[in-house]
Order: structure tokens, then sequence, then C-alpha cells
């Protein structure tokens, strides 16, 4: 297991809370979400659709739809600045710069009219003083990091005429262009075959490690969450459930929703061995996430849990820290899965 | 994860389920301005079903002492050359306008959706023709072609539903068409022929009930237009005969004589056209809004 | 290729070509290699996993088989019966055999029928059942999937994903086929209601001794409910055997990538990942030879000409590859 030293956080999100003001009524996407992430490391947001790992991530870098959404509390901090007191001015300043994001749809988020290395020579200039040629130069630099192929070629191209792997690569190309201190990807191989998603997963950690950028990998996928991240939170219902090490998270894991969803997943089971497993019933959680707008009382997870109980019901368990690094919000957990120092 | 494209996805071909009635307590408080046109619209249709019971005077009876009696408290808004009574003309006349502009509509749309359909679901050749077909009709403004048609048939109430509808056919079919087209790929579709049903029984269940939507917007705004090509045909002659009132054929009597004289004659059917239409659109443009999610925000 | 038993469904060379199209007159330019050539069976009561990433034509296989699309060569024989070249009205009785359950839970159910009426449209097509006996019969079939009968008076979109895929399943299995195709039937779902849903396919291929070809990109999920595999890749089967041999022995190299490429849900597992270079080569201009060799690591001159045909290089296990060819 391995254990990290505790350098400074370069992002620190504490209480962080956005809600939607929708005809629905009220709706609690992200409530009292509080992580940091240091330099050079990967932390993964992991969690089902409608936890709020998105509108995370989208809160962080204050690009919620408003209206119907807003934060409502919280800091983000990013260095000792709070973003959340920065003027809309400034906070430009910030995106694409100092912090940034890629998206699952690359499609959607190139300009199809413009080429691939002006939109990024674009996003350069936007933070950096270099001229046209400069930052033409930087961009087909920067798409040669991201080891498309005929990289000056490629500049010329427009979106549509590359793969969907070689866009996720130039949105990344893009992220990285300024060099930021946080990368924010949400779902970045979720639509990708998963040939391609192991060499988009592989550059993400590369270029990581190369220029040492902390990264906040928003994702549904366990595996991939295996393979990348060195810290795990696991959202249910708007609320962070559970945040420990990646070891720990799965070998250890202290919420039961956590431990039904790692028992839920089906795994290449053969290859290691494991003949017999490959033909039995899955586990299941029984029911369903809730609505955001009508959330249950209490602990979101409750209605689903096996040990649920009266106190369940009536108020969300605080964080309790059981093992050193490993913060879990369940009243029972101490009990479920023992807890040692 | 994939929830909200799947679901944007199917707004996208027009096919979602909503309650009517929270649908209706929506709209009053988000488009004002569609409530102004629904109610105008109602006026109108009460105005038109009622016309027995608002009105003191036959809009036909003519009395030579009243010729061109201004707006009084026994006759609110004048009286015409022969001496009939505007207000009953103009109340009448809108039975007129809604009658013409429903069935002009009514059967514009039935026809407009049957070619949008079939060219759109059966594809091929048929689609070819029909949407060349469609292109020429479309080609001559509804007023031009309309007018031909009147002029060939002769003035009548039929042939004026008739020559009216005819023009409206191309907007609603090709609607209808790339509506077809975008259900047509959806896989409840596909489900539908994996069953082994017919074709006509999946236009017909599959995805005629799901056009509904982008019909009753695109019917709306047709009807403005419908009543507008009325009273145009009317006042060119070529609408509905003597001696039904019809608003555009009070003008046309009226206008170039009376105008200086006896302005009532002009301005209050003027006004009648005008305010329908523009009630009209009011609720077309909030039904769309609505209605047609590639307007919505 | 032969089973033990008599195969449900047998499908031999197929082969579905698009036209390319382009200009003004609407010219033939070239050919889309949709599916080029694919040869399974699926006998009673088994599940053949069919795997490969996008546009490699394992969902036109699926629409191929059903009849969906007209395959441009190839037969394809349910229960012994060809059924290649039935007209519509001929091939009515065998789809009752065969039903389909589609990807996406949202555009797969009619926005504007309630779930009852959906669940109960095939009942009515094909005269099974009507009125009060076509009511309770889909009541019955409700409870099969795990919906209560009270939610029949339901509109999809008052379900939540998992929900409208078990109505999708209640219609597929209301004509009590032999075969269900699968075309991705849980991707489009979260992991704790995905588990649901498999389960759900498993016990009703074990209460109704139900065949599947079930298509996923999703391997962990194949090797679970599979019992047979075939990887396709550029419209061609490269590799077809039972799911032991297959996950355990993987021999095309690309079934060995794709293998390495899946993201194992456990960081105690490093293993050393074989990442594959490059894209999938346009079905259009698929490459010569081995269509595979762009992207192999064991590339030799021949493969770059020479395209191999699927064998069988170990009792009961069919590649396409020229490294496993018996000498």
């Amino acid at each position: 297991m391995d254990t990290h030293d505790p350098m400074p956080p370069v992002l620190d999100v504490a209480g962080l809370r956005t809600m939607f003001f929708t005809r629905q009524g009220l709706l609690r996407a992200v409530d009292d979400v509080s992580f940091s992430v240091a330099r050079g490391e990967v932390l993964a947001v992991v969690g089902e659709s409608g936890c709020g790992k998105s509108i995370t991530a989208l809160s962080i870098m204050r690009l919620v739809p408003s209206p119907p959404g807003r934060i409502v509390g919280g800091s983000v901090t990013l260095d000792g600045r709070d973003l959340l007191k920065l003027d809309e001015a400034q906070m430009r300043g910030v995106r694409g710069n100092e912090m940034s994001m890629i998206f699952q749809e690359p499609m959607t988020s190139l300009n199809p009219v413009l080429t691939v290395g002006s939109q990024i020579s674009e996003a350069i200039r936007l933070h950096q003083d270099l001229s046209r040629a400069a930052a033409a130069d930087k961009a087909v630099e920067m798409l040669r990091r991201v080891k498309i192929p005929e990289p000056a070629q490629r500049a010329r191209e427009f979106p549509h005429q590359l793969s969907g792997g070689m866009r996720q690569r130039a949105m990344i190309a893009m992220a990285l262009a300024c060099n930021p201190k946080v990368l924010i990807a949400d779902e970045p191989t979720t639509a990708l075959d998963v040939t391609i998603q192991a060499q988009i997963l592989e550059l993400i950690l590369r270029l990581q490690q190369d220029l040492g950028t902390a990264v906040i990998l928003i994702t549904h996928d366990l595996g991939v969450v295996a393979e990348t991240a060195q810290r795990v939170i696991v959202m249910y219902a708007g609320r962070k459930i559970e945040e420990a090490d990646v070891g720990a998270l799965f070998a250890e894991p202290l919420h039961p929703y956590t431990h039904g969803l790692l028992a839920s997943v089906p795994r290449l089971a053969i290859m290691s061995g494991q003949v017999q497993a490959a033909q039995e019933r899955l586990q299941e959680i029984p029911g369903m996430v809730p609505p955001l707008t009508n959330l249950p009382t209490g602990c979101a997870f409750a209605p689903r849990c096996r040990f649920a109980d009266a106190q369940c019901r009536a108020a969300f368990p605080p964080y309790t820290q059981p093992r050193r690094g490993h913060w879990v919000a369940c009243w029972h957990s101490e009990r479920l899965y023992g807890a040692g120092a | 994860m994939h929830s909200t494209e799947y679901d944007s996805e199917l707004v996208k071909a027009g096919a979602s389920a909503q309650g009517a009635f929270g649908q209706t307590a929506y709209f009053l408080r988000r488009y004002p301005l569609g409530a102004i046109g629904a109610v105008i619209m109602a006026l109108f249709v009460l105005a038109a079903l009622f016309a027995d019971f608002i009105t003191a005077y036959s809009p036909l009876s003519t009395d030579a002492a009243l010729s061109l009696a201004a707006p009084s408290r026994a006759h609110w808004l004048g009286a015409d050359y022969m001496g009939r009574d505007i207000y009953s003309r103009i109340v009448y006349g809108a039975r007129i306008s809604l009658a013409v502009g429903l069935g002009s509509t009514g059967l514009g749309c039935a026809l407009g959706v049957v070619v949008g359909l079939v060219s759109g679901y059966l594809g091929g050749w048929v689609d070819l023709i029909a949407q060349r077909v469609m292109d020429i009709l479309q080609a001559l403004p509804l007023l031009v072609l309309a007018l031909v048609m009147a002029a060939a048939l002769g003035p009548s109430l039929w042939n004026t539903i008739f020559a009216i509808s005819i023009p409206l056919i191309p907007a609603i079919a090709r609607v209808i068409r790339s509506n077809t087209l975008a259900l047509r790929e959806l896989a409840f579709v596909e489900a539908a022929q994996a069953i082994g049903m017919s074709e006509l029984r999946i236009a017909a269940r599959h995805i005629l009930p799901n056009t509904v939507a982008p019909l009753i917007v695109l019917a709306t705004a047709q009807l403005g237009a419908a009543i507008l090509t009325e009273a145009s045909l009317s006042f060119l002659g070529l609408g509905i005969p003597e001696p039904h009132p019809s608003w555009g054929r009070m003008l046309s009597e009226s206008a170039a004589e009376y105008i200086r004289t006896a302005p009532w004659l002009v301005i209050f059917p003027g006004l009648a056209i005008s305010l329908v239409v523009f009630g009209t659109n009011l609720l077309g443009d909030a039904l769309r809004d609505i209605l047609d999610p590639r307007e919505r925000g | 290729m032969s089973d033990a038993g008599k195969p449900i469904i047998a499908v031999t060379g197929l082969k579905k070509h698009y036209p390319v199209r382009k200009g003004l007159l609407r010219r033939t330019v070239g050919q889309v290699f949709a599916v080029d050539g694919v040869s399974f069976s699926i006998g009673e009561g088994e599940t053949l996993g069919l795997v490969g990433e996008s546009g490699c034509g394992k969902s036109t296989v699926a629409r191929a088989v059903m009849r969906l699309i007209e395959p441009t060569d190839g037969t394809i024989t349910l229960e012994g019966q060809d059924i290649t070249h039935l007209g519509k009205a001929e091939l009515r009785p065998f789809r009752r055999q065969m039903q389909m359950i589609f990807q996406d839970p949202f555009s797969s159910l009619n926005p504007r029928m309630t779930a009852g009426d959906i669940v109960r449209e095939p009942l009515l097509v094909h005269g099974v059942a009507r009125g009060r006996a076509a009511e309770e019969r889909t009541a019955a079939l409700f409870e099969q999937v795990g919906l209560r009968p009270a939610q029949m008076r339901s509109f999809p979109h008052q379900f939540s994903g998992g929900q409208r895929q078990r109505v999708s399943i209640a219609r597929a299995i209301a004509l009590d086929p032999r075969l269900i195709i699968g075309d991705e039937p849980v991707s489009a779902l979260d992991v704790s209601i995905q588990a649901q849903v498999i389960n759900l396919l498993m016990d009703l291929q074990r209460q109704k001794r139900l065949s599947y070809l079930f298509i996923a990109h999703d391997l962990a999920v194949v090797e679970h409910i599979s019992h047979r595999v075939a990887v396709m890749y550029l419209g061609k089967i490269v590799e077809y055997t039972d799911k032991t041999s297959l996950f355990l022995n993987p021999l095309h190299p690309y079934t060995e990538a794709l293998l390495s490429a899946v993201p194992v849900p456990d960081p105690r597992l490093k293993r050393r990942r074989r990442v594959l270079e490059g894209d999938v080569p346009s079905p259009m201009k698929p490459p010569p030879g081995c269509a595979f060799h762009t992207r192999c690591p064991y590339a030799e001159a021949r493969c770059r000409v020479e395209a191999p045909v699927l064998q069988e290089a170990a009792p009961g296990h069919f590649v396409s590859c020229h490294l496993h060819v018996a000498a």
C-alpha cells in the first residue's frame, strides 16, 4: 500500500454545495463535498449517474449553468486563492490556464468550423503573450506531445477529419497547452473504444507525470479508477460517502455502497483463474438511486442498504476516519467492516 | 450515465410525453403573450359559436334609413351602405373566418400528414416524387396559388376552403417528413418491426402520435395565414360570395368609396382581421416554444 | 462449425455491404464492408457473446439476423428453416421465435404508449391473446421481469433506465421466443443496475431455455454471461471459441490486446499492458491481407498481403491468424 507524504494541496475543495432551482423543486446536486489534490496526484471521483460527480467538476471550474444552478456554499482554493470569490474576468484567466477541463465527447467540445491547430493556438494566445506564429508552433508541438502522428499536417485539419481518439488527444493538447496546475477530466474515455481508452489513459498519466499536473478524474468505471488513481472519493446522491487511497478502497471498503458497487462489477475472472466466479450471479444493489429532488432524510443510501436502521434514516452520518487517510460517512461502518488503526 | 443524452435524442425527434394539465398551468405563467393570444382566440371562437346570442340584428337585414350610419348606441360599430349592422356582420363574419380557417387548415394538415408520413416512412422514389411536387407547390406564394385555384373553382365556401388548403400542404408535409425520418431511426420503431408489425400499423401507432406536437405548432401558425388568405380572396371577390358576411369582403366593398366618409366601414373589419391573425401568431409562437424542443433553451 | 445438438440459429457467410454514393448522380463510388463473411451458430439455452469495438459490424450482424436489414449474401437458418429470403408475410411466424433488446433504454420504448401497451403489443400483433387474457399475460410478464403489474399504466418517462430495460425485456419475451438478440443491452446502465439486468437475463435463460446472441463491447460482461464468444474486427470474426479457452488462452493478437486493454478493478494487479497503437481502419478501405496487420505487434510480411481464414487451431477454437495455423 502506498502512503504518499502530505504535500501541500494544489487544489482544496471544502464544503462545496451546488444547488439547482428547477421546476421540480430544489435539487441538491453537490452537498457538502470536501477533498484536496496534491501536485502530481491523480484523484478519482467515482459514482453512478446523478451522483453529482460532473457537477462537482463544473462547480470547481465555475461552469455550472446558471440559472438554474448556483454554488451556494463552500470554497475552492487553488494555490491559496478562493476561486469562488473571483469575478468572472479573473476566473477566465484561471480557466484553460491554471486549471483545464476535458470532457466526455471531444466532438462537441471542439468548434467544427475551425482547424484543430487554430483552436489550440487561440487557447494559448488567450493566456500567453505569444505571436500568432509562435502560438501555432506551440500548438503543433502540443499535438506532437499527445502523440498525434504528423502533427503539422493534423493541425491544419478540422475536428471531423480526426477519429474519436485523435480528437480526445487534441482536447488534451489544448487543455495542457498552458501547463495548468490542475486538469479535470470528466469521463474522458467513456465514449471511446477499449483499445483507444487504454491509449488515452496512458497518455494522460504520462503527461501528468512529466508536467506534475494534479488530475481530477471523474468516472463511473471502477477499472479505470483502479488503474490510474492514487486516491478515490466515492459519491452517492450528491454527497461524498467515502474517501481513501485506491488500494485501501478496493481492498477494504468501509461503506456498504462501495461494497455493493465493487461486488456488482463483472470482472475478467477467468484470466485470474477463477473460472467458477464467471458463471455465478452478480451481486446486486437492490433498488435505484433516489431522485435528487426528493432525497430521503438521513443517509440517501439507506433505502437500498441491507443494514439501514432508524438512525440511518434520521440523520446523515458524520465523516469518520477509522484508518489513517480513509474517511467514511456511515453509522455502522465500524460494526460492519471492523476498524483498526 | 447517458440518460440525459438519450432523453434529448428523443426530444429532438419530437417524441416525449408530458401531462397536459401541468403544461397548461406552466404555459400561462411562462408565456404571458401566448396567454393573450389564447384569450383572443378564445373570444374569437366564442363569438363565432354564440353569434346568435350576442347580436341584436341579423347580419343580412338591410335598412336604407341606416345606410352609412355612424356608430351609435343602437349600432355600436355603425352600419354599411346597405344599412346592415357592422357589429353583427363582424360577429357572424367570425364564423366564416373560423370555418374557412379551421376547415382549410384541417384539410391541409390531413393531406400534409399523409404526404409527409408516406414519403418519410417509405422513402425511395415515392419520397422523391412527393418532395418534387411539394417543391413546386411551395415555389408559388400561398395567396397566388389560392387565387388561381379560387378563380378556377369559382366562389363558394367549400371551394375557398379547398383553394386555401392545398397551398398549406407543403409546409406540413415537410415537417412531418423530417420528423418521420428522425423517428424511423429510433429503436422503438425497430422493435415494432422485429415484432412483425405491418408498415401501416407502425406508421399509425408509433410514428404518427409522436408527430402531434410539431403538427399542433404548425397548424396554429397556418391558421392565421389561412384566415388572412380567406380575407384576401374575399377582398378580391374570389372568396366567400355575397351576401355572407366575410371580413375581407366587408373591406373590399367599402375601402375605396367610403374610407373618408364612413371610416368605420373599413376600420372595424380591418381590426378584426388584424386581431385574429395577431392572436394566432402569439399563440403559435408560444406553442412552438413549448412543444418544439429545437427552440427550447 | 457444428455444435452438439441442433442449433437454434445458424448463420453462414453473412455479408452486408453498403454502397457509398457521392455526387449529384449518386453514383456508387465504393462499398462499406460492414459485415464481410460472418458464420456462427447458437444452440438451445446457449449464449454467444459477440464482441468488438465500434464500427466492427456487430450491430449490423444483429440487424441482419433479425432481418431488419437485408443481408447482401449468406444464409440465416432459424430452427432448421432458411429465413434469409422469406418475404414479410412468410417471415411473420419466425418473428415470434426471435426478438431483440436494444442498447438505448430511452429510445427503444415509444414515449406515447404505456408500458403495459408496449408489452401487450406483440401479443396483439400475433393474435396470441386479446382483452382480458392479454391483460393477464402482460401482468405475468411484468412480474417475470421484476416490475409490479401496477406499473403497466405508467409511461416510459416515469421509469428509470434499468426499469425501462426491464420493460424492453418483457416485450422481447412476450411471444416466448427461442432466441433473443441483445444489442448492448446493459451498456447504457449504471454498474449497480447493470448487475440487476444481467442477473435477470441469466435467470430467464435458465427458466425458458432461451438462446442469446449477446452483443457487447465490455469483455467482463461478455465473459460473465456467455458460453461461447466470437470476436469481430472490421466486419469479420477473428476468433471464435468457448469462453474459457478465449479468456484463458486468447490466440488472436487482437483478442489479446482487447483483454489487456480492459481496465481491471483491482489496483493490486499491476499488469503489463499491451496498448495497441493506432486507430481502427475505415471499413470502406479495409487494409489488404489481414485487416489487423496495421496495428498488430506480430505482423509479418505475409500478413500484409494474404488474408488469413478462420481455422480450427485447437479443438473447438477457431482463429483467423497466420501465426496460429496448424502447420
